[in-house]
């Protein structure tokens, strides 16, 4: 098999025990979705002001976020979870003893993870159309398509990262949840710009969730302040990509650290 | 022809012939593990010299994991993919994978071949693991406690897949700490104990060197009497005939030579005993 087919090979059945995966298929697919619903249902009728005083219809708001939250969800979260699953089961170390490149076996996760996040972008916004009429930014689809790209692949990179530092499987979900949740809230995600003080901004400001928001926020609503791409975000993204790929390649493990 | 020789851990060595099953026994701790680890090109050894398929594995690529199959101590399979998937998405990593069909048939899972792994038992769940390891077609297999934690018929299975492995020409390193699966299975048994190896030979010649005689027991007015011998054919015509001449019988008569186990726990513990006079 090629490198290529290699690839598609391990991808093909990453998918399959992704989407048989009653956890992953429930907090990375099932949880967003529950999320717009009740954030849509409860807080529908309201508006939100944006950065540069515009104001939009909630439900606007609340789907890029939790786009955004979906996607970091799919990549950070989801592969953080599952290969120190597989790590402590000691099936990273079983795929080292066979000829399968080590990169390959990554490039399947990471593969599997961008797809899921495409995936839930169409869910996400499909669901935001149909039942509270925020349109999809056709238009805008390259720029969205594009800052999700380099969204996704630097969450990728920061969740293999965050695998060195969770000593087993009962720690993975916690550590997760603990580093993630407190950014959502900060970063806008629950709770709109306008309702936090300009100090959490700031503060959340120094965090990937928060400038990915504010990128992927400009690509998808067409009033948002800026347009298209938003690389000033993205750069610092990337930045954290970078800083997370240089991390994983030190210090990922492929032995299981308890035993 | 030498398959591999190696000088590790402190100072083992020792060398499997190609298509035999090659046991390497040892209680807990012993190092039994390490060693595998330092063949199968897991671990970094500090010193000595190691060959196995005459390469070098702590520097073998590709083509010479192509030729090994590796079952881990303790390893869980995808509980999500089926038996032919999990077989399917390793044979995909070799050259040239046996199919996966013939796989199943080897390791026993005909009717579970659809089956997710989850739903399988710790047994069948091991022998999946082990068709893993043989469906790259590999030339030596290193199985490290394949039975760990088994029951009876679950073991008995497991050594009917490992017995199958020498019949269709593999070359098996199999480590384990029960003296029945390397009698059972292997053609050549090396004891390791505390890190040293403190015995070798066929199951038969270790059965050999700790023979000290043979027990005689039987019941006499309900008392057990146990008579140590040398030589118990003799012993037992003199116990035999002066039974007859008194037209006694001799309850529970039995004659036992040490077996493997006791020869076993013999050597490791003289080597433990030892460890520790050291310390």
């Amino acid at each position: 098999m090629s490198a290529l087919a290699l690839v598609a090979h391990q991808f093909r059945y990453d998918q399959k025990a992704f989407w048989r995966n009653p956890a992953s298929v429930f907090f990375t697919v099932m949880f967003p979705v529950v999320l717009l619903l009740i954030f849509g249902a409860v807080f529908g009728g309201k508006h939100v002001e944006l950065g540069n005083g515009e104001s939009v219809k909630t439900t606007t708001y609340y789907v890029p976020a939790i786009i955004t939250l979906a996607v970091i969800s799919a990549t950070m979260q989801g592969l953080a979870m599952s290969l120190v699953i597989a790590r402590e089961d000691g099936r990273l170390k079983r795929s080292r003893g066979t000829p399968l490149p080590p990169w390959v076996f990554i490039a399947g996760r990471v593969g599997n993870s961008i797809v899921v996040a495409v995936l839930m972008l169409a869910l996400l916004a499909a669901i935001g159309r149909v039942l509270f009429s925020v349109p999809i930014p056709w238009s805008d689809l390259p720029a969205v398509l594009v800052t999700l790209a380099i969204g996704a692949a630097c969450f990728c990179t920061l969740g293999i990262a965050l695998t060195a530092a969770i000593p087993s499987q009962d720690a993975a979900a916690p550590i997760v949840n603990a580093l993630l949740l407190p950014l959502y809230f900060l970063s806008g995600i629950f709770i709109p710009d306008d309702e936090l003080s300009s100090g959490v901004i700031s503060f959340a400001n120094h965090f990937p969730v928060r400038d990915f928001f504010e990128a992927f926020i400009q690509a998808y609503i067409p009033a948002a302040p800026g347009s298209g791409v938003d690389w000033g975000n993205l750069a610092v993204v990337a930045i954290w990509g970078v800083a997370g790929l240089l991390l994983a390649v030190k210090f990922f493990r492929w032995t299981p650290k308890g035993g | 022809m030498s398959y591999g020789e190696t000088e590790a851990v402190r100072g083992i060595d020792l060398e499997v012939m190609p298509g035999e099953i090659f046991a390497f026994l040892g209680p807990n701790g012993a190092g039994k593990t390490t060693t595998v680890e330092i063949l199968e090109g897991y671990r970094r050894r500090t010193g000595g010299e190691v060959v196995v398929l005459g390469e070098d594995p702590q520097r073998a690529g590709r083509a010479w994991r192509d030729r090994i199959g590796i079952v881990l101590q303790s390893c869980r399979v995808d509980p999500y993919l089926t038996v032919r998937e999990s077989l399917a998405l390793y044979a995909g990593y070799y050259q040239h994978p046996r199919p996966v069909d013939e796989v199943i048939v080897l390791v026993g899972l005909e009717g579970k071949a659809d089956e997710r792994a989850r739903k399988l038992s710790g047994g069948q769940q091991r022998r999946l693991d082990v068709g893993m390891a043989l469906v790259g077609d590999p030339e030596l297999l290193f199985l490290d406690e394949p039975t760990t934690g088994f029951d009876p018929s679950a073991r008995r299975q497991a050594w009917d897949v490992i017995a199958g492995l020498r019949e269709i020409g593999k070359t098996v390193f199999l480590t384990t700490h029960y003296m029945d699966e390397a009698q059972r299975l292997a053609d050549r048994v090396t004891i390791i104990s505390g890190g040293e190896i403190v015995a070798r030979g066929t199951p038969a010649d270790l059965g050999q060197r700790g023979r000290q005689g043979a027990t005689i027991r039987y019941r006499r007015d309900g008392e057990e009497v146990t008579v140590q011998t040398e030589t118990p054919v003799q012993a037992l015509h003199e116990l035999t005939g002066e039974a007859l001449a008194r037209g006694e019988d001799l309850e529970g008569l039995e004659v036992t030579r040490p077996t493997l186990e006791d020869v076993y726990l013999q050597l490791t513990a003289t080597a433990e005993a030892e460890d520790g006079a050291a310390e």
